[in-house]
Protein backbone atom coordinates (compact mmCIF):
# COMPACT_ATOMS: atom_id res chain seq x y z
CA UNK A 1 0.00 0.00 0.00
CA UNK A 2 1.37 3.75 -0.65
CA UNK A 3 2.02 6.04 1.61
CA UNK A 4 -0.80 9.01 2.14
CA UNK A 5 2.25 11.24 0.81
CA UNK A 6 1.84 8.99 -2.86
CA UNK A 7 -2.40 8.97 -2.66
CA UNK A 8 -2.68 12.39 -2.04
CA UNK A 9 -0.15 13.28 -4.59
CA UNK A 10 2.89 14.27 -3.28
CA UNK A 11 4.94 17.22 -3.55
CA UNK A 12 2.67 18.50 -6.44
CA UNK A 13 -0.28 18.56 -4.20
CA UNK A 14 1.22 20.57 -1.69
CA UNK A 15 2.32 23.48 -4.19
CA UNK A 16 -1.58 23.33 -5.18
CA UNK A 17 -2.36 23.09 -1.36
CA UNK A 18 -0.32 25.98 0.07
CA UNK A 19 -0.98 29.37 -1.77
CA UNK A 20 -4.96 28.44 -0.79
CA UNK A 21 -4.40 27.65 2.42
CA UNK A 22 -1.85 30.40 3.71
CA UNK A 23 -4.28 32.80 1.87
CA UNK A 24 -7.36 31.50 3.92
CA UNK A 25 -5.03 31.65 7.50
CA UNK A 26 -4.00 35.45 6.43
CA UNK A 27 -7.95 36.68 5.65
CA UNK A 28 -8.93 35.43 9.11
CA UNK A 29 -8.99 38.18 10.94
CA UNK A 30 -8.88 35.92 14.10
CA UNK A 31 -5.93 34.28 13.61
CA UNK A 32 -3.79 36.40 10.55
CA UNK A 33 -1.81 38.59 12.84
CA UNK A 34 0.36 35.32 14.02
CA UNK A 35 0.88 34.79 10.37
CA UNK A 36 1.61 38.17 9.06
CA UNK A 37 5.34 39.17 9.28
CA UNK A 38 7.64 40.78 7.36
CA UNK A 39 9.00 37.94 5.39
CA UNK A 40 6.30 36.76 3.66
CA UNK A 41 8.26 34.26 1.81
CA UNK A 42 9.55 32.51 5.05
CA UNK A 43 6.25 32.11 6.10
CA UNK A 44 4.86 30.82 3.24
CA UNK A 45 7.92 28.78 3.22
CA UNK A 46 7.25 27.27 6.89
CA UNK A 47 3.66 26.52 5.79
CA UNK A 48 4.97 24.68 2.84
CA UNK A 49 6.99 22.45 5.50
CA UNK A 50 3.72 22.33 7.47
CA UNK A 51 1.86 20.59 5.13
CA UNK A 52 4.22 18.37 3.61
CA UNK A 53 4.34 17.27 7.20
CA UNK A 54 0.61 17.01 7.53
CA UNK A 55 0.85 15.08 4.25
CA UNK A 56 2.66 12.47 5.64
CA UNK A 57 5.42 13.25 3.53
CA UNK A 58 8.97 13.91 4.16
CA UNK A 59 9.77 17.02 6.69
CA UNK A 60 12.38 17.72 9.20
CA UNK A 61 9.58 18.24 12.38
CA UNK A 62 10.13 16.84 15.78
CA UNK A 63 8.03 17.78 18.67
CA UNK A 64 10.36 20.17 20.24
CA UNK A 65 11.02 21.69 17.34
CA UNK A 66 7.29 22.37 17.08
CA UNK A 67 7.08 23.39 20.79
CA UNK A 68 9.89 25.48 20.98
CA UNK A 69 8.98 27.42 17.67
CA UNK A 70 5.69 28.33 18.69
CA UNK A 71 6.40 29.28 21.75
CA UNK A 72 6.61 33.31 20.97
CA UNK A 73 3.36 32.72 20.10
CA UNK A 74 1.58 30.72 22.84
CA UNK A 75 3.38 34.05 24.94
CA UNK A 76 1.49 36.24 22.66
CA UNK A 77 -2.17 34.28 23.31
CA UNK A 78 -1.87 31.35 20.73
CA UNK A 79 -4.78 28.79 22.29
CA UNK A 80 -7.37 25.93 21.16
CA UNK A 81 -9.44 28.37 19.45
CA UNK A 82 -6.82 29.60 17.14
CA UNK A 83 -5.22 25.93 16.96
CA UNK A 84 -9.17 24.70 15.75
CA UNK A 85 -9.38 27.87 12.88
CA UNK A 86 -6.49 26.81 11.49
CA UNK A 87 -7.08 23.32 11.32
CA UNK A 88 -10.74 24.57 10.09
CA UNK A 89 -8.65 26.07 7.03
CA UNK A 90 -6.71 23.11 6.58
CA UNK A 91 -9.57 21.00 5.86
CA UNK A 92 -11.59 23.91 3.97
CA UNK A 93 -8.53 23.63 1.39
CA UNK A 94 -8.36 20.16 1.02
CA UNK A 95 -11.95 20.34 0.37
CA UNK A 96 -11.75 22.77 -2.28
CA UNK A 97 -8.71 20.53 -4.07
CA UNK A 98 -11.36 17.95 -3.78
CA UNK A 99 -9.33 15.48 -1.92
CA UNK A 100 -11.24 12.02 -0.85
CA UNK A 101 -12.76 12.23 2.70
CA UNK A 102 -10.87 9.02 3.67
CA UNK A 103 -7.77 11.12 2.76
CA UNK A 104 -8.89 13.90 4.75
CA UNK A 105 -8.90 12.13 7.61
CA UNK A 106 -6.01 10.85 7.57
CA UNK A 107 -4.25 14.61 7.49
CA UNK A 108 -6.20 15.86 9.54
CA UNK A 109 -5.66 13.44 12.50
CA UNK A 110 -1.30 14.21 11.47
CA UNK A 111 -1.84 17.93 12.05
CA UNK A 112 -4.37 16.82 15.27
CA UNK A 113 -1.22 15.39 16.73
CA UNK A 114 0.45 18.17 16.72
CA UNK A 115 -1.93 19.94 18.73
CA UNK A 116 0.30 19.67 22.07
CA UNK A 117 3.47 20.47 20.92
CA UNK A 118 1.86 23.60 18.85
CA UNK A 119 0.36 24.88 22.29
CA UNK A 120 3.11 24.05 24.32
CA UNK A 121 0.57 21.41 26.41
CA UNK B 1 28.75 27.45 22.86
CA UNK B 2 31.15 27.81 20.29
CA UNK B 3 33.26 30.76 19.97
CA UNK B 4 34.16 32.88 16.70
CA UNK B 5 38.07 34.05 16.96
CA UNK B 6 38.29 37.43 14.89
CA UNK B 7 42.02 39.06 14.86
CA UNK B 8 43.68 36.91 17.35
CA UNK B 9 40.78 37.13 19.86
CA UNK B 10 38.15 34.93 20.95
CA UNK B 11 34.55 35.97 21.25
CA UNK B 12 31.97 33.59 22.66
CA UNK B 13 28.71 33.50 20.59
CA UNK B 14 25.56 33.57 22.98
CA UNK B 15 22.43 30.75 22.12
CA UNK B 16 21.25 30.92 18.49
CA UNK B 17 23.59 34.20 17.93
CA UNK B 18 24.88 34.80 14.59
CA UNK B 19 28.40 35.67 13.71
CA UNK B 20 27.57 38.98 12.84
CA UNK B 21 25.58 39.61 15.89
CA UNK B 22 28.33 37.92 17.77
CA UNK B 23 31.05 40.75 16.34
CA UNK B 24 28.63 43.58 16.38
CA UNK B 25 27.93 42.94 20.22
CA UNK B 26 31.83 43.07 20.78
CA UNK B 27 31.79 46.42 18.64
CA UNK B 28 33.84 45.42 15.45
CA UNK B 29 32.52 46.92 12.86
CA UNK B 30 31.78 44.00 10.06
CA UNK B 31 30.11 45.84 7.30
CA UNK B 32 25.87 45.13 7.44
CA UNK B 33 22.87 45.81 5.37
CA UNK B 34 19.84 43.54 5.49
CA UNK B 35 20.62 40.96 7.90
CA UNK B 36 17.78 38.67 5.37
CA UNK B 37 20.84 36.85 3.42
CA UNK B 38 20.69 38.59 0.43
CA UNK B 39 22.13 41.84 0.06
CA UNK B 40 25.86 39.83 0.66
CA UNK B 41 27.23 43.23 2.60
CA UNK B 42 28.12 40.93 5.42
CA UNK B 43 30.58 38.21 3.38
CA UNK B 44 32.92 36.55 5.66
CA UNK B 45 35.64 34.33 5.20
CA UNK B 46 35.86 31.23 7.63
CA UNK B 47 39.64 30.38 8.00
CA UNK B 48 39.45 27.92 10.88
CA UNK B 49 36.57 24.93 11.10
CA UNK B 50 33.42 24.95 9.48
CA UNK B 51 30.41 27.48 8.52
CA UNK B 52 26.64 26.17 8.21
CA UNK B 53 25.38 25.20 4.72
CA UNK B 54 22.56 27.59 5.32
CA UNK B 55 25.22 30.38 5.45
CA UNK B 56 27.02 29.44 1.89
CA UNK B 57 23.63 28.47 0.08
CA UNK B 58 23.86 31.85 -2.11
CA UNK B 59 27.34 32.15 -2.79
CA UNK B 60 29.30 31.92 -5.88
CA UNK B 61 30.79 28.36 -6.35
CA UNK B 62 34.62 30.16 -6.26
CA UNK B 63 33.61 31.90 -2.77
CA UNK B 64 31.97 28.77 -1.03
CA UNK B 65 35.26 26.80 -2.02
CA UNK B 66 37.49 29.68 -0.36
CA UNK B 67 34.57 29.41 2.42
CA UNK B 68 33.41 32.31 2.39
CA UNK B 69 29.89 32.85 4.25
CA UNK B 70 26.94 35.27 5.17
CA UNK B 71 27.77 35.89 8.69
CA UNK B 72 24.07 37.16 9.13
CA UNK B 73 22.95 33.47 8.14
CA UNK B 74 25.64 31.35 10.20
CA UNK B 75 25.25 30.76 13.76
CA UNK B 76 28.65 28.86 14.45
CA UNK B 77 27.74 24.75 15.29
CA UNK B 78 31.54 24.85 16.04
CA UNK B 79 34.14 27.48 16.72
CA UNK B 80 35.64 29.02 13.92
CA UNK B 81 37.55 31.97 12.98
CA UNK B 82 36.75 34.28 10.44
CA UNK B 83 38.24 37.39 8.65
CA UNK B 84 36.79 40.09 6.59
CA UNK B 85 36.94 39.19 2.86
CA UNK B 86 40.27 38.98 0.68
CA UNK B 87 39.28 42.02 -1.63
CA UNK B 88 41.07 40.26 -4.42
CA UNK B 89 38.55 37.28 -4.06
CA UNK B 90 35.47 39.17 -3.85
CA UNK B 91 35.79 42.57 -5.59
CA UNK B 92 36.33 44.10 -9.10
CA UNK B 93 38.10 47.57 -10.13
CA UNK B 94 34.87 49.38 -12.11
CA UNK B 95 35.73 52.54 -13.33
CA UNK B 96 33.09 55.22 -14.08
CA UNK B 97 32.54 56.12 -17.40
CA UNK B 98 29.34 58.02 -17.29
CA UNK B 99 27.32 60.45 -14.40
CA UNK B 100 24.64 62.23 -15.31
CA UNK B 101 21.87 63.79 -13.11
CA UNK B 102 18.67 62.00 -14.19
CA UNK B 103 16.35 64.46 -11.41
CA UNK B 104 16.75 66.43 -8.58
CA UNK B 105 17.69 63.41 -6.42
CA UNK B 106 18.61 60.50 -8.80
CA UNK B 107 21.92 60.16 -10.75
CA UNK B 108 23.01 57.47 -13.35
CA UNK B 109 26.39 56.12 -12.98
CA UNK B 110 27.89 53.43 -15.97
CA UNK B 111 30.86 51.48 -15.12
CA UNK B 112 33.56 49.26 -17.43
CA UNK B 113 34.68 46.82 -15.59
CA UNK B 114 38.16 45.45 -15.71
CA UNK B 115 36.58 41.99 -15.97
CA UNK B 116 33.56 40.82 -18.20
CA UNK B 117 30.59 40.19 -15.46
CA UNK B 118 27.62 37.97 -16.47
CA UNK B 119 24.75 39.00 -14.97
CA UNK B 120 20.60 39.80 -15.84
CA UNK B 121 19.29 43.29 -15.22
CA UNK B 122 17.35 43.45 -11.93
CA UNK B 123 20.52 41.60 -10.47
CA UNK B 124 22.54 43.83 -7.78
CA UNK B 125 25.88 44.26 -7.33
CA UNK B 126 27.29 46.17 -3.80
CA UNK B 127 30.02 48.96 -4.30
CA UNK B 128 32.98 49.63 -1.80
CA UNK B 129 34.98 52.85 -1.89
CA UNK B 130 37.80 53.57 -0.46
CA UNK B 131 36.59 54.31 2.88
CA UNK B 132 35.21 50.74 3.04
CA UNK B 133 31.30 52.04 2.66
CA UNK B 134 29.20 49.30 0.94
CA UNK B 135 26.07 50.00 -0.40
CA UNK B 136 24.07 47.19 -2.90
CA UNK B 137 22.85 49.37 -6.08
CA UNK B 138 20.51 47.45 -8.56
CA UNK B 139 21.58 46.94 -12.55
CA UNK B 140 19.86 48.47 -14.56
CA UNK B 141 21.03 47.96 -18.13
CA UNK B 142 20.75 45.12 -20.07
CA UNK B 143 23.50 42.96 -20.83
CA UNK B 144 22.63 41.96 -24.24
CA UNK B 145 22.57 45.83 -25.27
CA UNK B 146 24.20 47.78 -23.01
CA UNK B 147 27.89 48.05 -23.01
CA UNK B 148 28.40 49.41 -19.31
CA UNK B 149 26.81 48.67 -16.19
CA UNK B 150 24.43 51.27 -14.71
CA UNK B 151 23.00 52.17 -11.56
CA UNK B 152 20.66 54.64 -10.43
CA UNK B 153 21.55 56.16 -7.10
CA UNK B 154 19.36 58.23 -5.34
CA UNK B 155 20.64 61.01 -2.67
CA UNK B 156 18.88 59.52 0.28
CA UNK B 157 19.31 62.24 3.47
CA UNK B 158 20.60 59.58 5.91
CA UNK B 159 22.82 57.83 2.90
CA UNK B 160 26.61 59.07 3.87
CA UNK B 161 27.16 56.39 0.47
CA UNK B 162 24.72 58.10 -1.80
CA UNK B 163 26.21 61.50 -0.82
CA UNK B 164 29.78 60.45 -1.28
CA UNK B 165 28.82 59.06 -4.97
CA UNK B 166 26.55 61.89 -6.10
CA UNK B 167 29.38 64.77 -5.05
CA UNK B 168 32.70 63.21 -4.55
CA UNK B 169 32.39 60.05 -7.10
CA UNK B 170 33.36 61.17 -10.76
CA UNK B 171 33.87 59.74 -14.14
CA UNK B 172 37.31 58.12 -14.73
CA UNK B 173 37.58 57.47 -11.14
CA UNK B 174 37.39 53.72 -9.89
CA UNK B 175 35.60 52.16 -7.40
CA UNK B 176 35.35 48.31 -6.07
CA UNK B 177 32.57 46.00 -6.92
CA UNK B 178 30.90 42.51 -5.94
CA UNK B 179 28.61 40.83 -7.56
CA UNK B 180 25.65 40.52 -8.97
CA UNK B 181 23.88 38.95 -6.59
CA UNK B 182 19.72 38.61 -6.19
CA UNK B 183 17.13 36.99 -7.81
CA UNK B 184 14.89 39.52 -9.07
CA UNK B 185 15.52 39.08 -12.71
CA UNK B 186 12.83 38.04 -16.34
CA UNK B 187 12.40 34.06 -16.15
CA UNK B 188 11.63 32.75 -19.65
CA UNK B 189 10.09 30.07 -20.44
CA UNK B 190 6.66 31.55 -19.83
CA UNK B 191 6.97 34.42 -22.96
CA UNK B 192 2.29 34.81 -22.90
CA UNK B 193 1.92 35.78 -18.82
CA UNK B 194 1.03 39.04 -17.98
CA UNK B 195 3.10 40.59 -15.87
CA UNK B 196 2.63 43.31 -13.50
CA UNK B 197 5.75 45.36 -12.22
CA UNK B 198 5.08 48.45 -9.55
CA UNK B 199 8.22 50.26 -8.27
CA UNK B 200 9.19 53.37 -6.20
CA UNK B 201 11.86 55.70 -6.11
CA UNK B 202 14.83 54.09 -7.52
CA UNK B 203 13.28 50.62 -7.54
CA UNK B 204 12.71 51.92 -11.10
CA UNK B 205 16.34 50.45 -12.20
CA UNK B 206 16.27 47.01 -11.60
CA UNK B 207 12.55 47.28 -12.84
CA UNK B 208 13.35 49.12 -16.22
CA UNK B 209 16.28 46.56 -16.67
CA UNK B 210 13.41 43.63 -16.23
CA UNK B 211 11.21 44.77 -18.57
CA UNK B 212 14.11 45.65 -21.31
CA UNK B 213 14.97 42.53 -20.48
CA UNK B 214 11.82 40.91 -20.95
CA UNK B 215 11.05 42.39 -24.22
CA UNK B 216 14.27 41.70 -25.68
CA UNK B 217 13.48 37.87 -24.67
CA UNK B 218 10.23 38.32 -26.81
CA UNK B 219 7.96 38.36 -24.55
CA UNK B 220 4.26 38.55 -25.63
CA UNK B 221 2.08 38.53 -22.73
CA UNK B 222 0.94 42.26 -21.38
CA UNK B 223 3.62 44.45 -19.42
CA UNK B 224 2.07 46.37 -16.93
CA UNK B 225 4.44 48.65 -15.37
CA UNK B 226 3.77 51.16 -12.50
CA UNK B 227 6.41 54.19 -11.80
CA UNK B 228 5.27 55.77 -8.53
CA UNK B 229 7.12 58.94 -6.80
CA UNK B 230 5.75 61.58 -4.72
CA UNK B 231 6.29 64.94 -7.03
CA UNK B 232 6.46 64.73 -11.19
CA UNK B 233 9.29 65.56 -11.25
CA UNK B 234 11.03 62.20 -9.86
CA UNK B 235 9.52 60.01 -12.33
CA UNK B 236 13.09 60.31 -13.64
CA UNK B 237 12.81 58.04 -16.98
CA UNK B 238 8.96 59.17 -17.86
CA UNK B 239 9.69 59.59 -21.17
CA UNK B 240 12.07 56.69 -21.74
CA UNK B 241 9.26 54.46 -20.71
CA UNK B 242 6.61 56.47 -22.78
CA UNK B 243 8.68 55.89 -25.98
CA UNK B 244 9.14 51.76 -24.93
CA UNK B 245 5.59 52.04 -24.80
CA UNK B 246 4.82 53.73 -28.04
CA UNK B 247 6.90 50.96 -29.58
CA UNK B 248 5.61 48.15 -27.88
CA UNK B 249 1.52 47.90 -27.58
CA UNK B 250 1.84 45.49 -25.08
CA UNK B 251 3.73 47.19 -22.62
CA UNK B 252 1.53 49.98 -20.85
CA UNK B 253 3.36 52.32 -19.00
CA UNK B 254 1.66 54.47 -16.06
CA UNK B 255 3.12 57.34 -14.05
CA UNK B 256 2.17 57.83 -10.75
CA UNK B 257 2.10 60.63 -8.36
CA UNK B 258 1.50 60.52 -4.73
CA UNK B 259 1.65 64.14 -4.18
CA UNK B 260 1.33 67.83 -5.24
CA UNK B 261 0.44 68.46 -8.98
CA UNK B 262 -0.28 66.02 -11.97
CA UNK B 263 0.28 66.72 -15.05
CA UNK B 264 -1.42 65.05 -18.26
CA UNK B 265 -1.26 61.54 -19.04
CA UNK B 266 0.37 60.58 -15.34
CA UNK B 267 -2.09 59.54 -12.35
CA UNK B 268 -2.49 60.64 -9.22
CA UNK B 269 -2.06 58.53 -6.11
CA UNK B 270 -0.21 55.72 -5.11
CA UNK B 271 1.70 52.97 -7.80
CA UNK B 272 0.76 49.97 -5.43
CA UNK B 273 -3.08 51.22 -4.63
CA UNK B 274 -3.39 52.08 -8.30
CA UNK B 275 -2.15 48.74 -9.96
CA UNK B 276 -4.35 46.85 -7.30
CA UNK B 277 -7.53 48.85 -8.21
CA UNK B 278 -6.73 48.16 -11.84
CA UNK B 279 -5.64 44.37 -11.53
CA UNK B 280 -8.00 42.84 -9.08
CA UNK B 281 -7.80 39.22 -9.84
CA UNK B 282 -3.72 38.56 -10.46
CA UNK B 283 -4.59 34.91 -10.63
CA UNK B 284 -1.93 33.58 -13.16
CA UNK B 285 0.38 36.89 -13.21
CA UNK B 286 3.78 37.15 -12.44
CA UNK B 287 5.28 40.55 -10.61
CA UNK B 288 8.06 42.52 -9.88
CA UNK B 289 8.10 44.83 -6.84
CA UNK B 290 10.59 47.13 -5.60
CA UNK B 291 11.35 49.69 -3.96
CA UNK B 292 10.71 51.09 -0.57
CA UNK B 293 10.30 48.58 2.14
CA UNK B 294 6.82 49.18 3.30
CA UNK B 295 5.04 49.67 -0.30
CA UNK B 296 6.87 46.37 -1.06
CA UNK B 297 5.54 44.24 1.64
CA UNK B 298 2.13 45.77 1.29
CA UNK B 299 2.08 45.05 -2.46
CA UNK B 300 3.31 41.40 -1.99
CA UNK B 301 0.82 40.75 0.44
CA UNK B 302 -2.37 42.46 -1.36
CA UNK B 303 -0.91 40.69 -4.42
CA UNK B 304 -1.41 37.11 -3.06
CA UNK B 305 -4.49 37.73 -1.34
CA UNK B 306 -5.41 39.15 -4.78
CA UNK B 307 -4.57 35.27 -6.44
CA UNK B 308 -0.70 35.47 -7.06
CA UNK B 309 1.22 32.79 -6.45
CA UNK B 310 3.95 33.24 -3.69
CA UNK B 311 6.86 31.91 -6.27
CA UNK B 312 5.51 34.50 -8.98
CA UNK B 313 6.36 37.45 -6.89
CA UNK B 314 9.70 38.68 -6.97
CA UNK B 315 10.82 41.51 -4.70
CA UNK B 316 13.52 43.57 -4.30
CA UNK B 317 13.19 45.87 -1.18
CA UNK B 318 15.59 49.34 -0.85
CA UNK B 319 16.51 49.35 2.99
CA UNK B 320 16.34 53.51 3.29
CA UNK B 321 19.29 52.70 6.21
CA UNK B 322 22.74 52.53 5.86
CA UNK B 323 25.43 50.52 7.53
CA UNK B 324 28.87 51.23 6.20
CA UNK B 325 31.03 50.82 8.71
Amino acid sequence: MSSLFERIGGEGAVDAAVDIFYRKVLADDSISHFFDTTDMEAQHAKQKSFLSMAFGGPNNYTGADMRKAHAPLVGKGLNESHFNAVAGHLQATLEELNVPADLIGEVMAIAGSTKDDVLGL
Amino acid sequence: MSSITYQGKVYPSQADETVLDTLRRNTIAVPFSCRAGSCHTCMLRCLKGEVTTQSQKDLKPALKTLNYFLACQCVAEQDIEVSLPDDEDVYISARCVEKQQLSPTVWRFRFDTAVPMFYHSGQFVNLKNEAGWTRSYSLASLPAEDQHLEIQVRRMPEGQMSHWLIDEFDVGMHIELEGPNGHCIYTDGEPEKPILMVGTGTGLAPLIGILRDALHQGHTGQLYFYHGARTQDELYLHNTLEEIAKQHSNVHYHACVSGGDVAAGMKAGRAADLAMQAHPSLKGYRLYLCGAPEMVREMRKNAFMAGASMPEISADAFTASEHSS
